[in-house]
């Protein structure tokens, strides 16, 4: 039994907006697959809340392609939904990777998207590949939708910039973020399965011929959020693509990454992965094997 | 806070009054009397509880009971097609040797059934990562690897 | 006269009703008016508790009482499910079932009772403790060192004992010697991961006495521990053990019992539950020792072993549990091994303030086989010996006596495994195989040896009990006080029965609780004893009811009954080969002759006075990448000598699950403390690293079968050999593939890292 103080099923958006806005003790469930473990040890953000269930909202698992190339996923759409999604895995295969790298079948199937990103957490599989897609966010609140970039989205371990009443609705992917791109996810972990990423490193890759035209590179577990690595980026612009680049890149990536030591890596071992993983997710990303 | 909510739980349907605060392993195993289902961690890494919710394979220690209001769920007791008969993934559980101490195989077998109906002919890969859900510390997962492909062999002769 | 139901994949009796989820384990029993029990932990790992403050948990709705220690009997008890000895000199005595003395973090302070669980959890978390706190030691070194604070009272330096064994004079040994090679490995924490978490309900029942539901390997000397833990007469306890989840060791400590019975005593007899949570079991059940090796080995010019020394670092935690049997084990198994004319092997086992180290699968083996094997392969690469030549010319003989007991070692193929195994692996090929492999990754192969033993004799007592009833239709209930936790024994014990009644196994029903009350007397599930000396006790029970029937034939039949026999179930005139009836009109017979009826039973205690060593050999071959660390086995082979293989789907599954385990223990778990506090850091399954099916590769195994003398039909133990091994084997592949040594387990990504950029292995203390 989970100790919290009421349940509640909104039936649209608008009324999951009010029953927040109404109530400062109310909070958000999705997939439970975070917030009941963090109730079930009785962590005191979620012990005693007046939950506010969300994933039989209409729309909220969707998942879509607009007129103008934008892809739109739900907020509330399962792992599981993304990873065998027809547009998802048309337009960006590299999410579906991210997304069935995550915990094992089960969790994929109750999981989901929205909550991965709102959770805050610096290993989400796919904050760091929608970061690498340069993803958006639709936030609803009482006053209406908002859109803003998931750069930035993330504000610490664990914190995000959602204030009470708002709930993150959609995270769309424009056009620009993946046309033309090759993606690829790899993550690091000690398992193979159900695990957290020691290191997730998610690239997006243009191609002229042999030349980068463009690369974005998001790792998770990097620091204390999702992060991008803007001089790593900057220095792949129009450099023939070769093992000694791949290395360059890798090299490049620890200045924009603030790894740090834990019990669960050491600061020496996450950086060495901090500049492998890159090369390896290109390579991977343009249809090689090369997985962690 | 109860709440009242329909379920049909193998093939019946069922009316139960519900702590909202309920998972639903603990609805199947108080209310409904379904003892299955195991709780091996609480917190969705083992997989022992798992059920299927209109097909598909969750860990029912942290789905909240009120989630299956309104679909099917299939428990352990349930997956057989008839009453003293086995499926045929139960069978080949056992044939296969791939039951030890059992706490795991409720679980396992609900995910193998999961996996059966979306991939008929997994590879022993496919195998490995749709029961990866799933931890066994009895049988290092070959015999239950070896059931399960067992299973699609004999499907894909029908 | 060849085997029938010996040697055949008999389909484990209680498979279907696991696959149906009909099997009730201890918290699928339906109790009536139950309670619910939680466990207050310390939040510090060394200290006292000056006060508890139970005023708030005592408020939440639904609590009824809180136990604290000055509730409880204050005797202390030992909790390892060891046999008794009269003189009480086997185990230490040490731990008090609630206490204000804090050994290590989430020592078990106080508990609470609710009627609901979730009523129980709140106000656990309200009780509030004020501690005098002590310096703590999470290593072995650092809780020797001179002016340390004795854990417990009276253990000196916090060494719970410091032995020594001995074969002829190692000094001697190394001086004989042409070569000496030195090193260090250390070994991990690790935990069993059983499924099932330890679960208890108590209560009292109509005869005023105490039943206890439990999954536990041990039913018999959990009672005992009951008596001795609650300070009342053992017989005022009766133990129930239904189907469990396995226990691989842990449920062979007597951990939640004696605090669910003393909580339903405080209820007045209500049946109180006791459910762990994994976190719990991780943490505060029992683990596997850490041990910290440092070894000397003594090799002539022609490649034999002239002396081999040890001194041995246990680190045990907060109480003693199985104490210093594990560590010391280590001597016996290094000199059962090899052939070592001159060995000292020195061990000590200390208290910690770390989770409590008990018996786990291998019982010290694959720690002590991991330094063995490293050892010679280090002896090997340095010599530039032939892995296989240079095993072969030191393993011990078979027939020679074990040098610490004189038990001799009747059979021993341990070389035909060696040799054996190496053509089923393919090793040949694969050792051509190896090296760079293109991108970061290089290539190795290794293997590994062990030796083991079944059963505790001569060190302590073996007895086991059958009995075994002929049914109406000729069907036999076979009763035993052995253990079924997963492993099989009941079905293996049944085919036992059977081949020796002459009847089809499934007419052997065997039963799946074992209650105190009713079950004969049997020590339980450890030392993969049970098939050993459980197997005789049914082999000679089915003799003694063979023998009954056969002379209820010359009673009922026109036959002698020194020519009656049975056979695929019918009574048989073993002269003319003619069947004479079916067992079951005869046992008809037994119940229902009006004048003659008697039924037919026999019970059997045997106390054994045996041992036989299984042996075996694990063949690894791994990848390793190094760029990230990352170690992939690519195939691996368990090689067996357990003497007769009574069941080979059932022997396969033990040797696979074994070995499931052990790649984990090399490649993965381990279980850490925050150096500051003591809290363990990740006891729970999504950081403590138990595989998952896509981490453990596809695992191949066989058994060289001699026939042993003692053993049923010649059975040797098995349930714990195939976790010895293959550590050892997938380390010395590692090592093989990187071209330096890493000693300390586990093999880990960031280990393998680290220990590229030293080049060199190391770790920290245990």
């Amino acid at each position: 039994m989970y100790d919290f103080a009421s349940y509640t099923e909104a039936a649209d958006i608008h009324e999951a907006v009010g029953l927040l806005c109404a109530n400062p003790n109310a909070r958000i469930i999705a997939g439970g697959t975070d917030v009941l473990i963090k109730l079930r040890s009785r962590d005191e953000a979620f012990v005693g809340r007046d939950f506010v269930g969300v994933t039989r909202i209409p729309g909220m698992t969707d998942i879509r392609l607009c007129d103008d190339g934008t892809i739109v996923i739900g907020a509330a759409a399962s792992f599981a939904k993304i990873e065998g999604d027809a547009v998802i895995a048309q337009h960006l295969p590299s999410l579906a990777q991210a997304a069935g790298s995550v915990g094992g079948p089960q969790i994929r199937n109750m999981g989901t998207v929205g909550g991965n990103l709102a959770n805050g957490a610096t290993s989400a599989d796919t904050a760091s590949m929608l970061l690498a897609c340069d993803a958006t966010l639709v936030i609803a609140g009482a006053q209406g939708d908002t859109e803003v970039p998931l750069a930035g989205f993330h504000q610490g371990p664990g914190r995000v910039k959602l204030e009470h009443g708002q709930i993150l609705k959609e995270i769309r992917v424009a056009k620009a973020g993946y046309e033309g791109y090759k993606g690829g996810y790899i993550k690091f972990a000690v398992r193979r399965a159900m695990d957290i990423a020691t290191l997730g490193c998610a690239v997006m890759i243009k191609m002229d011929g042999d030349r980068i035209e463009d690369l974005r590179i998001a790792f998770g577990v990097a620091g204390p959020v999702p992060l991008r690595a803007a001089s790593a980026e900057a220095y792949a612009k129009g450099q023939t693509l070769c093992d000694e680049v791949l290395e360059q890149i890798g090299r490049k990536c620890l200045e924009d990454t603030n790894a740090r030591d834990s019990w669960r890596a050491a600061k020496a071992f996450r950086q060495q992965l901090i500049s492998v993983l890159p090369g390896r997710a290109v390579r991977k990303a343009l249809g090689g094997d090369g997985d962690a | 806070m109860r709440k009242l909510i329909n379920i049909e739980v193998n093939g019946k349907a069922r009316e139960v009054a519900v702590d909202v605060r309920a998972s639903l392993l603990e609805v199947l195993r108080g209310e409904l009397e379904l003892t299955g289902s195991k709780k091996g961690c609480g917190v969705g890494e083992c997989g022992a509880c798992t059920v299927l919710m209109d097909g598909v394979a969750v860990n029912s220690c942290i789905s909240l009971a009120v989630w299956a209001d309104g679909r099917k769920v299939t428990t352990i007791e349930g997956v057989s097609p008839e009453p003293g008969k086995l499926s045929d993934v139960q069978q080949s559980f056992v044939d296969s040797g791939a039951v030890q101490c059992g706490f795991c195989t409720p679980g396992l077998v609900m995910a193998a059934t999961a996996l059966l109906g979306e991939q008929p002919s997994p590879s022993r890969e496919e195998i490995r990562r749709g029961l990866s859900g799933n931890l066994c510390r009895c049988t290092g997962y070959s015999t239950i690897i070896d059931a399960v492909e067992n299973v699609a062999k004999t499907r894909g002769q029908a | 006269m060849s085997n029938k139901v010996i040697g055949t994949s008999v389909p484990r009796w209680d498979a279907w009703s696991k696959v149906c989820g009909k099997a009730d384990y201890t918290a699928d029993i339906p109790v009536k008016n139950m309670l619910y029990g939680k466990i207050v932990r310390a939040t510090i790992a060394h200290g006292r508790v000056l006060s508890l403050d139970t005023q708030a948990a005592l408020a939440v709705p639904g609590v009824l009482k809180v136990l604290t220690p000055a509730d409880l009997p204050r005797v202390k008890h030992a909790t390892a499910g060891h046999p008794y000895t009269l003189d009480r000199s086997g185990d230490v005595y040490d731990k008090n079932i609630l206490t204000e003395d804090v050994r290590l973090y989430g020592d078990e302070i106080a508990a609470v009772i609710a009627e609901t669980q979730l009523a129980a959890d709140i106000a656990a978390q309200k009780i509030t403790a004020v501690y005098e706190e002590y310096p703590i030691y999470l290593t072995a070194q650092e809780a020797m060192t001179e002016g340390a604070r004795e854990i417990h009272e009276g253990t000196k330096g916090n060494i719970l004992a410091d032995t020594t064994a001995k074969v002829g004079n190692v000094e001697e040994g190394f001086a004989l010697a042409d070569y000496v090679f030195e090193d260090e490995h250390r070994t991990q924490v690790v935990q069993h991961c059983h499924m099932e978490n330890q679960t208890a309900t108590a209560f009292q029942s109509a005869d005023g006495r105490w039943t206890c539901i439990s999954s536990t390997q041990i039913p018999h000397i959990c009672r005992r521990i009951l008596g001795e833990a609650l300070d009342m007469p053992w017989s005022s306890f009766r133990v129930i053990k239904p189907f469990i989840g396995g226990g691989f060791g842990n449920k062979q400590d007597v951990t939640i019992e004696p605090l669910v019975v003393a909580m339903s005593i405080a209820m007045g007899g209500r049946p109180v539950r006791l459910e762990l949570e994994r976190e719990e079991v991780l943490a505060y059940t029992r683990v596997r020792h850490a041990i910290h090796y440092r070894s000397k080995v003594g090799v002539s010019k022609d490649g034999k072993i002239t002396a081999w020394q040890v001194d041995a670092v246990s680190k045990t935690g907060g109480y003693a549990s199985h104490g210093h049997s594990v560590a010391a084990k280590g001597g016996g198994i290094l000199c059962t091994l090899y052939e070592i004319p001159h060995m000292s092997f020195r061990s000590r086992t200390v208290l910690t303030n770390t989770g409590n180290a008990g018996a786990m699968r291998g019982y010290g083996v694959p720690q002590i086989t991991f330094a063995i094997e490293a050892m010679t392969d280090k002896i090997c690469k340095e010599l530039q010996l032939d892995p296989f030549e240079f095993r072969l010319a030191n393993f011990k003989k078979e027939g020679a006596p074990h040098p610490l007991n004189g038990i001799p070692m009747v059979t021993n193929k341990v070389a035909d495994c060696l040799t054996l195994g190496r053509q089923r692996f393919g090793w040949d090929a694969k050792m051509a195989d190896s090296g760079a492999k293109g991108g970061s990754v290089r290539r190795g192969v290794g293997v590994a040896a062990f030796s083991y033993a079944t059963g505790v004799y001569p060190y302590s007592l073996e007895i086991a009990g059958c009995r075994l009833t002929l049914n109406q239709d000729g069907t036999v209930k076979m009763l035993v006080g052995a253990t079924e936790i997963g492993q099989g024994i009941d079905t293996g014990l049944a085919q036992i029965a059977a081949e020796t009644l002459g009847i089809p196994a499934e007419m052997v029903y065997a039963e799946e609780t074992t209650d105190t009350d009713i079950a004969p007397f049997d020590t339980g599930a450890y030392a993969s004893r049970q098939i050993y000396v459980t197997g005789v006790a049914v082999a000679k029970a089915a003799e003694e009811l063979k023998d009954k029937i056969c002379r209820a034939a010359g009673k009922f039949y026109e036959i002698p009954h020194s020519a009656a026999d049975v056979e695929d179930a019918f009574v048989i005139n073993s002269v003319t080969g003619e069947r004479v009836a079916s067992l079951g009109d005869l046992a008809l017979r037994t119940y229902y002759d009006k004048a003659r009826a008697q039924t037919l039973t026999a019970e059997v205690s045997h106390n054994c006075h045996d041992n036989s060593y299984p042996m075996g050999v694990t063949f690894a071959e791994v990848d390793v990448d190094t760029q990230t660390g990352v170690v992939t086995v690519r195939s691996i082979l368990n090689a067996h000598d357990s003497g007769v293989i009574i069941n080979p789907l059932l022997a396969k599954g033990q040797v696979e699950g074994g070995m499931g385990m052990a790649i984990s223990y090399a490649l993965g778990e381990d279980l850490f403390y925050d150096p500051k506090t003591g809290e363990p850091l990740n006891n729970n399954l999504l950081d403590y690293k138990m595989p998952t099916c896509m981490d453990t590769p596809e695992l191949d195994c066989m058994f060289v079968e001699p026939e042993d003398p003692f053993g049923p039909f010649g059975a040797k133990g098995l349930g714990e050999p195939p976790i010895c091994s293959p550590a050892a084997a997938i380390r010395n592949a590692v090592c093989h593939a990187l071209g330096f040594e890493i000693n300390a387990l586990p093999l880990t990504p960031g280990k393998v890292f680290a220990a590229i950029q030293n080049n060199r292995g190391g770790g920290a203390d245990v």
